[in-house]
């Protein structure tokens, strides 16, 4: 499943996606985050499942913002989620 | 409830009961308890047939919003809520249902609604509520395969159309039909954020534009950014509309024009599909012996 | 040599008019239905005060939202170049410059000269710009100019959830119903804003000094949430919302050879 966290208003696009068939739960981006944006939570959509990473529903709202500072304008950098995450389970839209 | 009427939907609370079922016939009774930000339902099932439900506002606590919900969805039957063997909380205030066995999250029970409501064929399901809108994909048995959920900005929402239909002193339940009442599709409004379109809409009328093709501009502009998200998801058929502003006919349409997919209808009241999922896990649940 | 700046911006347009590096005039003008009649009323104001002539000015270059709308300016200015050499011009110190207009808020790093390095801009949202304590002072039931000085009166931090005008004036709404003092909600009004402003800068490096310029930074209450956000002074040029026009006028100076 894909799971996009986040939104778009009218100064764009702003979601985390999250690849739950490519995920192995080893909550590393949950760990690599420095603003807390993510949580181990239940996987309610399959219930057999393990728990699955997801934004909080704190950030929802503010990812854009949030996530800035891990988005420099001045050089290539990619986000430490994204980085920590073995399985390329998660992107960014922005 | 000391809510100024024009501030909310204006649809009428009401409940529904199978006048023809005895729900003492059924082997396994669930229910699925919705609490969205404006509207809450409660859903009765038998044997994951459709036996009562109600259809409220969210008042302003989720416990008190639940208990209403469930009173009226049991009010016409000689049932009550210990014969229910199992309940689903549900929405935004899913884990403040007092009587709740569970909560699960509503992109998973609107997925599994969809699928009872529309039948296993449907592979796309848009809700856009008082606050907020989804685009859920589903395979055959109702399991989700991806989602998206906006309800950090009002555009797109019940509550964008609102504005509007204030801003036009319209009532909102007229706004779809206004909207056709016009000799040529205008422009959309060109501003996405809710504020930012209603300063160009003023702009409009000041320019002596009617108000139904202002309603029409808007309607369009709307339709149009719930089709970027649905762009974002990925489309496959069948598609269906839930929530609130699947009665409004004037953005369904124009969404359909934008997807060149028609939606599929439904006779059953489409704010119900969150809750009628809660009330299908709940079976499931039951009969895998989780319950 | 005389040039002027004018800013068209989403709720005002200003006019600056300099003399070989002096200011001699401003003026502003609410943005009236007639955009073009408000444009030309501003710059007759500026003109008058000044005691010159439209044929007295070598040059004219107009930045702002509405910068194309300006029939007799010779050239065009962009926002975020205006506001950063107007700014390293009046503070010679900034390197981060930060501009809240009333519909769009930008950050700007920029070198010695004023000259943008990198810069980052919110639009197309209300909630990253000025509307946003407008509306927010409408759902308190104030006057827009008395939500600065309440806010300082607050010792309380309280969350703002919302990011999104429409829903955070029921926020507020919710808030006053609650009881919840005008001066604590009027603070998480401006942290609110700050945060966003601030989250948004920090894709620059925040390079010191910070200097505020732009409409919001009148409001002293989201100029202290700043600070206190950033953890840094914020240096504040003199009637701030000026600040882009004047660096459009210093650009119509070097445009028109008379260096910068």
């Amino acid at each position: 499943m894909k799971a996009n966290y986040g939104y778009k208003d009218g100064s764009g696009e702003y979601f985390i996606t999250i690849d739950t068939d490519k995920c192995n739960s080893c909550e590393e981006c949950v760990k690599a985050c420095p603003a807390g944006v993510l949580e181990m939570v239940p996987n309610d959509f399959d219930i057999e499942a393990e728990d699955m990473p997801a934004v909080t529903e704190k950030e929802r709202w503010k990812i854009k913002y949030t996530c800035a500072p891990c988005k420099p304008v001045d050089r290539e950098a990619t986000p430490p989620c994204i980085e920590a995450c073995k399985e390329d389970a998660i992107e960014h839209s922005w | 409830m000391g809510m100024k009427e024009s501030e909310y939907w204006r649809w009428k609370e009401y409940n529904w009961k199978d006048e023809d079922a005895d729900w003492k016939d059924f082997d396994i009774v669930t229910a699925g308890v919705d609490i969205g930000s404006v509207s809450s339902q409660a859903v009765i099932m038998g044997d994951n047939e459709l036996f009562a439900y109600s259809n409220m506002r969210t008042g302003s606590d989720s416990p008190g919003s639940a208990r209403k919900a469930m009173d009226w969805a049991l009010k016409d039957t000689d049932m009550t809520l210990d014969d229910i063997r199992y309940v689903i909380g549900t929405g935004y205030g899913r884990v403040n249902v007092p009587f709740a066995n569970k909560a699960i999250t509503e992109i998973a029970c609107h997925a599994r609604g969809a699928n009872w409501m529309y039948g296993p064929s449907i592979r796309t399901v848009l809700d856009m509520g008082g606050q907020d809108c989804k685009a859920i994909r589903c395979d055959e048995r109702g399991k989700v395969t991806a989602f998206l959920m906006n309800d950090k900005c009002a555009a797109g929402t019940g509550r964008g159309m609102e504005v509007f239909a204030d801003l036009l002193s319209v009532h909102i339940e007229d706004v779809g039909r206004l909207s056709f009442e016009i000799d040529e599709e205008p422009t959309p409004v060109s501003s996405t954020c809710v504020v930012f379109a209603k300063a160009e809409a003023s702009q409009l009328l000041r320019q002596g534009w009617p108000k139904n093709k202002v309603i029409a501009a808007y309607s369009s502009a709307m339709a149009h950014r719930v089709f970027t998200l649905l762009e974002r998801l990925g489309v496959e058929k069948e598609f269906a509309i839930t929530g609130g502003i699947a009665k409004n006919e004037g953005v369904v349409k124009r969404i359909e024009r934008e997807l060149k997919i028609e939606a599929l209808q439904t006779d059953y009241d489409t704010q119900i599909a969150g809750a009628v999922g809660g009330a299908v896990f709940g079976k499931t649940l039951v009969e895998k012996g989780k319950a | 040599m005389k040039v002027a700046g004018i800013d068209v911006g989403a709720k005002f347009v200003k006019v600056v008019i300099v003399d070989d590096g002096n200011l001699v005039s401003r003026s502003s003008r609410l943005m009236g239905f007639e955009q073009k009649e408000s444009i030309e009323e501003a710059f007759k104001e500026a003109l008058e005060k000044a005691g010159l002539k439209k044929e007295d000015l070598t040059h004219t270059t107009a930045t702002g939202s509405g910068k194309t709308e300006v029939p007799f300016a010779d050239d065009e200015f962009t926002e975020v170049s205006a506001a950063a050499k107007g700014a390293v011009n009046l503070i010679p110190s900034a390197r981060t410059v930060i501009d809240v207009g009333a519909e769009e808020g930008r950050a700007m790093h920029t070198n010695a000269k004023g000259k943008v390095l990198d810069f980052v801009i919110n639009e197309r949202c209300a909630a990253g710009a000025g509307s946003f304590t407008e509306a927010m002072a409408r759902a308190l039931e104030i006057p827009l100019e008395e939500i600065g000085p309440l806010s300082l009166k607050s010792k309380k931090s309280i969350p703002m959830n919302a990011q999104c005008v429409v829903f955070a004036e029921s926020e507020v709404v919710t808030l006053v119903h609650q009881k919840t003092p005008k001066e604590d909600i009027a603070r998480a009004i401006h942290d609110a804003m700050a945060s966003r402003i601030i989250s948004m800068a920090r894709r620059l490096s925040i390079e010191e000094d910070v200097a505020l310029v732009g409409g919001l930074a009148n409001n002293v209450g989201f100029v202290e949430s700043l600070r206190r956000e950033l953890n840094m002074d914020v240096k504040i040029p003199e009637e701030p919302e000026y600040v882009p026009a004047y660096g459009a006028a210093l650009a119509a100076a070097s445009r028109a050879g008379g260096g910068s």
